[in-house]
């Protein structure tokens, strides 16, 4: 039997973030992964869950200097996408159960390779 | 209380073909925690999409594995296809299917290798090579490539599998299954092989749900997920059931892999027995605007392309985020309680690969 696959997108904000994240949870939605897209001057998060092949993204805009409160608390395997989320992009993230201090990601470049701010990075974690 | 002491596992290390580093803690030679990292060879794939047409992209994303390649492009094809509303033509999806197959064969007959070798029984992992090299042949004479495929392209394939290879391939199959099942046989009843994998690496059902598990890693945990399911390619049309085992150890996730090898020998059948005529591809007008999350199951299990348009010839993004990457929470879960000796074997049980989680 085959299942039809949906794909729903919301935004959401920073301070309702950890509040949807329990509900999919709480749902029995599975992580998926989490990404980040620069979108000029600042970066769209998108936090994807999976229940029965439904898949539900949360899309949080950040600016480059705004701390992302980590889910790893409520999904223990989120430290994976949350360390290579700094790594890659510098967006700094609190309270990851496992914080590689941008070193999960090893590359011969200064992390975050991504980043081109002037004065540098100012990640929390570096 | 004994003292616990660090030992590094990897990067270099004989049952690791590709960089990945572990710090175990261990009391005596128990596993009491596990650090990952990974990084060693981070390619930097996903920003070529920057520097790259999206037709051309196929070829980058043919690349990031050469073990699931075909389904790297596959996945990236079917992004790109869904964005722009492109409807590929049935001969096209039955072929990609086959090719997937194939590729699903291959790379679970070089991981039973890898793991026999793991586990020190030389003869099984000569056996379980020798076997791939056949599906390795069938790809070769119907792609050009034992690897790199290069046959899947935005709007179908770029080959087809005329009437004649067809029947020959259709042929081949019914020894080809019973060399795969005497060889399954050894890794499902051997009672050294279960002596080594039962009750070793476990992790429960629940446990490989919430960690994101993604492929047999879960499906060998009882997780039903297999995106399969959703029929894309010609999978909807041959009708398909995952593969699932209960016991979530590593000879759980190993039976997983052995039947889904059974499993993708009876979708090839009907795939060839089923194949449609017609074209193979359609003209690609236009670029894509817009966004999708594009999903397939590699053999690893459930890979995500998340694709960007601007109406442009080059994408604003790709991010790409395979199966690898979401089984390494559960592979830190599993190691604890482990001894240093069964540390291999468990590291093999997810079926790392490097190369896709440094794309």
């Amino acid at each position: 039997m085959t299942v039809n696959e949906e794909q729903t997108t919301i935004g959401v904000a920073l301070e309702d973030l950890m509040r949807e994240v329990e509900g999919l949870q709480t749902g029995g939605y599975r992580l998926v992964q989490i990404g980040c897209t620069d979108i000029g001057g600042a970066y769209e998060v998108n936090y994807s869950f999976d229940k029965g092949y439904q898949f539900r993204n949360l899309r949080l805009t950040v600016g480059p200097e705004t701390e992302v409160p980590s889910i790893s608390g409520i999904y223990w395997g989120a430290f994976v996408y949350e360390n290579e989320m700094h790594d890659l992009f510098g967006i700094p993230v609190a309270g990851i159960n496992i914080d590689f201090k941008g070193t999960f990601i090893k590359t011969a470049e200064k992390y975050p390779f991504s980043v081109t701010r002037r004065g540098g990075d100012r990640c929390r974690n570096a | 209380m004994p003292e616990r002491i660090v030992v590094p596992f990897g990067p270099q290390h004989p049952v690791l073909p590709e960089p990945i580093h572990l710090d175990l803690v261990l009391e005596d030679e128990t596993v009491v925690e596990a650090i990952p990292s990974i990084g060693y060879i981070h390619r930097g794939l996903e920003r070529l999409i920057e520097k790259r047409e999206f037709t051309e992209y196929v070829y980058v994303a043919e690349r990031i594995c050469g073990i699931c390649s075909f389904m790297h492009a596959l996945c990236y094809s079917q992004g790109i296809e869904e964005i722009m509303k492109i409807e590929v033509p049935d001969r096209a999806r039955y072929l990609r299917t086959i090719w997937s197959e194939c590729s699903r064969l291959h790379s679970h007959l070089l991981w039973l290798g890898l793991f026999a070798d793991g586990m020190g029984f030389e003869n099984l992992f000569m056996r379980s090579w020798q076997l791939r090299e056949s599906v390795l042949d069938v790809l070769e004479d119907t792609t050009g490539g034992r690897v790199i495929q290069g046959t899947c392209k935005i709007g179908g394939v770029r080959r087809d599998i005329g009437a004649e290879k067809l029947a020959e391939m259709h042929r081949a199959l019914d020894p080809f299954e019973e060399q795969c099942r005497n060889l399954g046989d050894v890794f499902l009843n051997d009672e050294t092989v279960k002596y080594r994998l039962q009750d070793l690496g476990v992790i429960s059902k629940d446990e490989a749900y919430a960690l994101g598990a993604a492929g047999p890693t879960a499906r060998g945990s009882g997780v039903a997920i297999d995106h399969r399911e959703t029929g894309y390619a010609a999978y909807g049309d041959l009708g398909f059931k995952p593969v699932v085992e209960t016991a979530g150890d590593c000879y759980a996730r190993c039976a997983v892999r052995v039947k889904e090898v059974y499993a993708s020998i009876d979708l090839i059948r009907r795939a060839i027995s089923e194949m449609p005529e017609g074209p193979l591809d359609v003209k690609v007008k236009g670029a894509p605007d817009g966004e999708y999350f594009s999903r397939v199951e590699q053999p690893r299990g459930e890979v995500v392309h998340y694709l960007r348009g601007n109406g442009t010839k080059h994408l604003a993004r790709a991010r790409i985020r395979t199966s690898t990457l979401a089984n390494i929470p559960p592979l830190v879960k599993m190691l604890p309680g482990a001894q240093l000796a069964d540390v291999p074997v468990v590291v093999l049980s997810i079926d790392p690969c490097i190369s896709c989680t440094e794309r």
